[in-house]
């Protein structure tokens, strides 16, 4: 019980909203619910929900390199992109038998935090902040875009995979987990909705640990105060670039996700629309919190993909003003604005 | 036994020099106060020492070793601490996870708690703990910081005007913290303009003068000096 309660407050702190066994009980409330959601929906509308899924680990890796480190990054979809490219590359050539398909994930992945950890190495050691790191992350993102988006010829191609151009690469093999008999393809639907809600879990409660450790108390200080954190003793350099490499190979695996759910991947995923999108998901919710990206990310998709079929050309814009309102409204974004109140109320929660 | 010493050294922005030549030594357990009319160079002086200026020319020993190329982090690391003059903290932070932070990399887990309640009395702030360290007064944050500075159990405190802007009595406050720090084994070096902490507090008094060691000496012989008196009223040209 003791251990159990340790763990317990290792997950909790300062840094991250929701503590004390209300906010857990509450916790394990939702996941309940989302573990039996698909027994009350079709596989179509889980696997669609897996889509939404997919982006949130981009947007807690947004999370802790701009609300918790303050490093405003404007171009983690250039390791999304990496990553989710990199995932096609290697399995369209090697195939998906013997679980390669989990090794082409970690590989792809790894292939985006190295890339972030050579870009982070000259950003931060190079002492690049501020707005200056948005537009050398967002330059990165949109080179990668126009790169990729005139390999249309058939001389672009890595081993058997085209890389196509603008129409985008495709034809890559689901997730597929061996198995005794027979290998489980993870196609959208119910078996692909629990391995993603699985691994959300994981991310989500691994992140709190880490911004709730020292690690995470040395990335606050630096947001707040970047010059009294060195004055302190840490080598602030370090301790960006560690918080980029762990937030850009997230936006790795969002790539890894989204390119096995479609089984498809273009350069637009790069694009400029694409770059400012996890910006506004994070901003809205509250980039200082995890669980209120978590939520706010998960909202905001689901509000933009209905105006997306309703209204489509105009959901983009409605994001723009949300964006602006938030900024004027609630700057802190608005889930942290309702779960202080939340906590006012209850008297305790929120920080 | 000297702690810190400066060997000829030298900084200039183009042909502008603003420290010269100075040969500065910091015996251990001394309070030692930097005074000198603005300009003098006093603040410049303090960033060569922390590293966030790279001299001209000019070495910075610390404990014996040279530390001139460190960087501010690793001069921090070696045993030295700064209390800035506009309060250095975390704002948006609690006042207790200011202290922890400072703290946290000094202690084992198991006493960090102990630590910041004692470190946080010794300042002042017990009552103030929970609070958001943006909305103290600004006496409270100069305690703060304060609080931050000596939490790494540093051998050498450089405090950078730690009285500015505090009444009278924050300012005799401020002084018997000082005071105490120094009982405890811990060096002081402040740059100060407020006389009466300087009465209070220092050993000894280093003025400095468009760039240069002017004088030296106790505070009763800083005071009758009249060339002292009469670079404050602008009449020496050096």
């Amino acid at each position: 019980m003791t251990s159990f309660r340790r763990w317990i407050s290792r997950l909790e702190g300062p840094q991250t909203m929701g503590r004390g066994p209300a906010f857990w009980v509450g916790f394990c409330v939702v996941l309940v619910a989302a573990c039996a959601y698909p027994l009350f929906s079709d596989g179509y509308t889980v696997g669609n929900t897996v889509y939404f899924f997919n982006w949130v680990f981009m947007a807690l890796g947004l999370s802790l390199i701009w609300g918790y480190g303050g490093s405003l990054s404007f171009g983690q979809t250039a390791f999304f992109g990496l990553a989710g490219y990199g995932y096609g590359i290697l399995t369209i050539n090697v195939g998906d038998a013997y679980g390669f398909t989990l090794i082409a994930t970690l590989l792809a992945i790894g292939v985006a935090a190295a890339f972030a950890a050579l870009l982070g190495y000259f950003l931060f050691f190079g002492r690049i902040s501020g707005v200056f790191l948005g537009i050398v992350t967002l330059s990165v993102t949109l080179v990668f875009e126009r790169f990729m988006a005139q390999t249309a010829g058939p001389e672009w191609r890595v081993g058997s995979a085209r890389l196509n151009g603008f129409n985008g690469m495709s034809g890559m093999p689901p997730l597929t987990i061996p198995w005794f008999g027979e290998s489980i393809v993870l196609y959208p639907d119910i078996e692909l909705y629990y391995v993603t809600l699985g691994l959300l879990v994981i991310v989500y409660l691994g992140l709190r640990i880490l911004v709730n450790s020292r690690f995470g108390n040395v990335l606050v200080a630096i947001r707040e105060n970047p010059e009294r954190a060195e004055m302190l003793g840490y080598d602030v350099r370090k301790y960006q670039l560690g918080a980029f490499v762990i937030g850009s190979s997230l936006a790795g695996l969002s790539g890894v996700l989204y390119t096995t759910w479609g089984q498809y991947i273009t350069p637009s995923s790069m694009g400029i629309t694409a770059a400012a999108l996890p910006v506004i998901w994070v901003a809205v919710g509250g980039r200082s919190d995890l669980t209120a990206t978590l939520a706010g990310t998960l909202i905001v998709l689901a509000g933009f993909q209905a105006l997306t079929i309703y209204g489509s050309q105009y959901a983009l814009v409605v994001m723009g003003l949300l964006l602006v309102l938030t900024v004027l409204v609630a700057p802190q974004g608005v889930v942290v604005l309702v779960g202080r109140a939340l906590g006012r109320l209850f008297g305790r929660g929120a920080r | 036994m000297p702690l810190l010493v400066t060997e000829g050294l030298n900084k200039h922005f183009g042909g502008l020099h603003v420290t010269a030549n100075v040969n500065f030594t910091l015996d251990e357990g001394d309070i030692h106060c930097l005074i000198g009319p603005n300009g003098a160079g006093k603040s410049t002086f303090f960033r060569l020492l922390l590293g966030e200026y790279a001299p001209s020319s000019g070495r910075i020993l610390f404990d014996g070793q040279d530390i001139t190329t460190l960087k501010p982090f690793e001069r921090i690391r070696r045993g030295m601490s700064v209390k800035f003059q506009v309060p250095g903290i975390f704002r948006s932070l609690s006042v207790r996870q200011n202290v922890e932070i400072a703290l946290q990399d000094h202690i084992a887990r198991g006493s960090l708690a102990d630590e910041i309640d004692r470190l946080l009395a010794f300042v002042g702030l017990t009552d103030a703990a929970t609070q958001e360290a943006g909305n103290l007064s600004h006496g409270q944050k100069q305690w703060l910081e304060i609080g931050m500075a000596i939490a790494l159990k540093p051998r050498l405190l450089l405090l950078d005007e730690p009285t500015a802007g505090m009444s009278l009595e924050e300012t005799h406050k401020t002084g018997e913290i000082v005071q105490s720090l120094q009982a405890e084994g811990m060096t002081i070096l402040a740059v100060e303009h407020d006389m009466n902490f300087v009465r209070q507090v220092a050993r000894k008094v280093t003025v400095l003068h468009v760039g240069r060691i002017f004088a030296q000496g106790s505070i009763e012989e800083i005071m009758a000096d009249e060339r002292v008196a009469a670079i404050y009223l602008g009449e020496v040209h050096a």
